[in-house]
C-alpha cells in the first residue's frame, strides 16, 4: 500500500486573485495520478469554495490536502472570527459578505452549502475568535 | 506510423536548442534533447505557438503542396474566411474567389457559407435544448484537442457538430459530383487554412472516419500565386454567397455573434482559453450558454499559416462585412442530422496520467514532490524541460537524470573536487 500523497498550501489572505491557486494545484496532480474525473471536479469545486470563504471571511490561514488510492481528505484552517450558527451559515442564500466581495460575484450565501453538496464528509470545527477547521473528505 | 498525426514539425537542421518553443508550448509537449527540440506527439494539440515563437524558423507546418491539386480531375478550394482578410483595398470577395479559380481551381466554396449553417444548426439545436450547457464551439480544433488530453469533465460540454470546413468540404464534394458526373475520388476538394490544427483535424479527425476535405494548403503558400492572379484579373465573377454572419467567423466573437443570444462569452489566445476552460470545469463560470474559444489570439485572423497581422487582417474583415446581408445560407430539411459528429469526444486518460495502476502513480508522485523540492525552482529550461516540475516527472518517467539540471550538476562536480582535495 502506497502512502498518502501530503501537500500544504498558504493562502493568503491579502490577495483576492490568488484564491484558487491551491485547488488548482491539486487538480493538475490529482489528473497526473489518473483520479476519476467526478472526483476531480468535486475537490476542485469544494476547496475552491473553502478557499475563498477563508479569504472573504478570515484573511486566509492554510491548507493541508491528503491524496489517498481511494479519498482525497482536505483541512482548511484559518485564525478568522469564527462561524456563530453554523446552521444558518450551513442554509443556502444566507451570507454576512461585504458589499464588495458580493460585487466581484461572490458571497451569494451558497458557499458552505456547495461544499457539502460536493464532499462525502464534512466536518465544522469553530470557535468564535478563535478560528474554524474544515475538513472535508471526497471519496472516488 | 505513429499513432499521432500532427502538422507541426521540427526541421532539425535549423534547430539550436533554444528555450523558446520549450517556454511557449501550453501543453509542455517539447524537451530539448542532445541540443534539438523534440516534440512529444501525444501532447502536443497543433496550436502552432512554437511556429511563432521560434526565431530560426525550425518549427513548420506540414500543409498540401499547392502543385498536389494536379492528381485530381476535378478541383473545388473551400477558403477558410480569414483569407479575405490577407489582401489590402479588397472591395469584394469575388475578387479572391476569381483569382483562386485562376490559380487552377476549378470552382470555390467559402467556408463562411457552411459557417453559417453551424450557426443556425447550434440555434437550433439550444432552442430545442439538445446539448449540455455550457456549449463549448467545437470549431477550434486545437481546443478541441485540448479539451480531449486535459479536461475530462469538459468533453460532453463540446457542440457535437462538424466544424465549417466539414460541412463546406461535403456539400462542395456532393454538388461538385452532381454538377460533373465525376466520381467522388475525383474531386479534390482543399481547404486554404490559417493553421496548422486544422491540417490535423482533416488528416485524422476525431468526429468521423475520414474527413470529405482531400487537403489543406497554407494561406502563405497559395499567397503569392494568388495575389498575382488577382492582380490581372479581366474580370471577377459573381462567386461569393456569404453573409456578414458567416465571414464574422475570421475573428474572435464572430462565432458567438451569430448565436443571436447574450448570455456567450468569447476568449482568444491558447493562455486565455485554458484559463476559461480551467474556470469551466470548476463551475466558476456561471449564466453563460455558449463559449466561443479560439487558441489563436484575435481568432483564426491570428492563425500562424496567416501572412497579414491579425489586427490589420480583423479591421479588413469588418470593412468588408459592411454591406454584406446578414446570412446567406440556410438549412435544408434532414441537413442538421446529417452534420452531427459520427464519434463522441472521449478523454484520452493516459496523456498526461503517470501511471495505469493508481498505487504506483502516487509512488510516482511521491518520488516527483520530493526530486521537485531539491530543484532549484527557476524553471530555466536548461536541462531541456519546460520548468522544474516537468524534470522531476521526466525523471520519475526514467527519461531524464537529476543531473541533467546545470545546477544540480554543478553542485555535483563541486562535491567530487571538494572530496579530491581531501585526499
Amino acid at each position: 500500500m502506497s502512502n498518502a500523497i501530503h501537500l500544504h498550501y498558504d493562502v493568503s489572505g491579502e490577495d483576492f486573485t490568488r484564491a484558487g491557486e491551491a485547488s488548482g494545484s491539486v487538480k493538475k496532480r490529482l489528473k497526473a495520478l489518473g483520479y476519476d474525473p467526478d472526483a476531480i471536479r468535486r475537490v476542485a469545486i469544494a476547496m475552491y469554495e473553502a478557499e475563498i470563504n477563508m479569504v472573504i471571511h478570515a484573511d486566509g490561514g492554510f491548507c493541508e490536502v491528503d491524496i489517498y488510492p481511494d479519498r482525497v481528505e482536505i483541512l482548511l484552517s484559518d485564525k478568522g472570527p469564527g462561524i456563530p450558527d453554523v446552521e444558518k451559515a450551513m442554509q443556502e442564500g444566507f451570507s454576512t459578505a461585504p458589499d464588495n466581495v458580493r460585487n466581484l460575484g461572490f458571497g451569494a450565501g451558497m458557499g458552505l452549502p456547495n461544499i457539502k453538496k460536493y464532499t462525502d464528509e464534512m466536518r465544522i470545527e469553530t470557535t468564535i475568535g478563535v478560528g474554524t477547521n474544515l475538513y472535508l473528505t471526497v471519496r472516488v | 506510423m505513429s499513432k499521432y498525426f500532427h502538422s507541426v514539425e521540427l526541421d532539425a537542421d535549423r534547430c539550436c536548442g533554444c528555450t523558446n518553443c520549450l517556454k511557449r508550448c501550453p501543453t509542455e509537449a517539447i524537451r530539448v534533447h542532445n541540443g534539438k527540440a523534440k516534440i512529444l506527439t501525444e501532447r502536443c494539440i497543433d496550436c502552432g505557438e512554437c511556429i511563432r515563437i521560434c526565431p530560426h524558423h525550425a518549427k513548420n507546418a506540414t500543409a498540401t503542396k499547392p502543385e498536389e491539386i494536379e492528381n485530381y480531375k476535378y478541383t473545388v478550394a473551400i477558403p477558410a474566411p480569414s483569407l479575405f482578410g490577407q489582401f489590402k483595398n479588397l472591395d469584394s470577395i469575388d475578387i479572391v474567389l476569381t483569382g483562386l479559380k485562376k490559380v487552377g481551381f476549378d470552382d470555390v466554396f467559402e467556408v463562411s457559407r457552411a459557417a453559417e449553417l453551424v450557426s443556425e444548426a447550434t440555434r437550433k439545436l439550444i432552442k430545442e435544448d439538445r446539448l449540455n450547457k455550457p456549449i463549448i464551439s467545437s470549431a477550434c480544433p486545437a481546443v478541441v484537442r485540448l479539451i480531449k488530453i486535459r479536461f475530462p469533465e469538459l468533453c460532453n460540454n463540446v457542440m457535437p457538430l462538424f466544424a465549417p470546413i466539414e460541412v463546406a468540404a461535403r456539400i462542395a464534394k456532393r454538388e461538385a459530383a452532381e454538377k460533373t458526373g465525376l466520381p467522388r475520388e475525383d474531386i479534390g476538394v482543399f481547404f486554404i487554412t490559417p493553421c496548422p490544427a486544422k491540417v490535423t483535424e482533416i488528416h485524422s479527425p476525431n468526429y468521423t472516419e475520414k474527413s470529405a476535405c482531400d487537403g489543406a494548403i497554407a494561406i502563405s503558400k497559395i499567397y503569392p500565386a494568388l495575389t498575382h492572379a488577382m492582380d490581372h484579373l479581366t474580370e471577377v465573377e459573381p462567386l461569393g454567397n456569404s453573409g456578414l454572419m458567416g465571414i464574422g467567423w475570421a475573428t474572435s466573437g464572430g462565432e458567438s455573434a451569430a448565436m443571436l443570444g447574450d448570455k456567450y462569452l468569447a476568449a482568444d489566445g491558447i493562455e486565455n482559453v485554458i484559463r476559461v476552460l480551467e474556470e469551466l470545469e470548476d463551475e466558476h463560470i456561471r449564466g453563460v450558454d455558449f463559449i466561443e474559444l479560439n487558441a489563436c489570439s484575435g481568432g483564426c485572423v491570428g492563425g500562424v499559416l496567416n501572412v497579414e497581422n491579425p489586427y490589420v487582417a480583423q479591421a479588413r474583415i469588418q470593412n468588408l462585412r459592411k454591406f454584406l446581408p446578414v446570412s446567406l445560407n440556410h438549412l435544408e430539411d434532414g441537413e442538421l442530422e446529417r452534420m452531427l459528429w459520427e464519434n463522441e469526444l472521449t478523454y484520452d486518460a493516459d496523456i498526461f496520467r503517470l501511471d495505469k495502476d493508481i498505487s504506483k502513480a502516487m509512488d510516482m508522485m511521491s518520488q516527483m514532490e520530493r526530486i521537485a523540492s531539491g530543484l532549484p525552482g527557476l524553471d530555466c529550461g536548461s536541462c531541456g524541460a519546460p520548468t522544474c516540475r516537468a524534470l522531476a516527472e521526466d525523471i520519475v518517467r526514467g527519461k531524464a537524470k537529476e543531473t541533467d539540471c546545470i545546477f544540480k550538476l554543478k553542485a555535483r562536480i563541486q562535491n567530487v573536487y571538494d572530496q579530491l582535495s581531501n585526499i
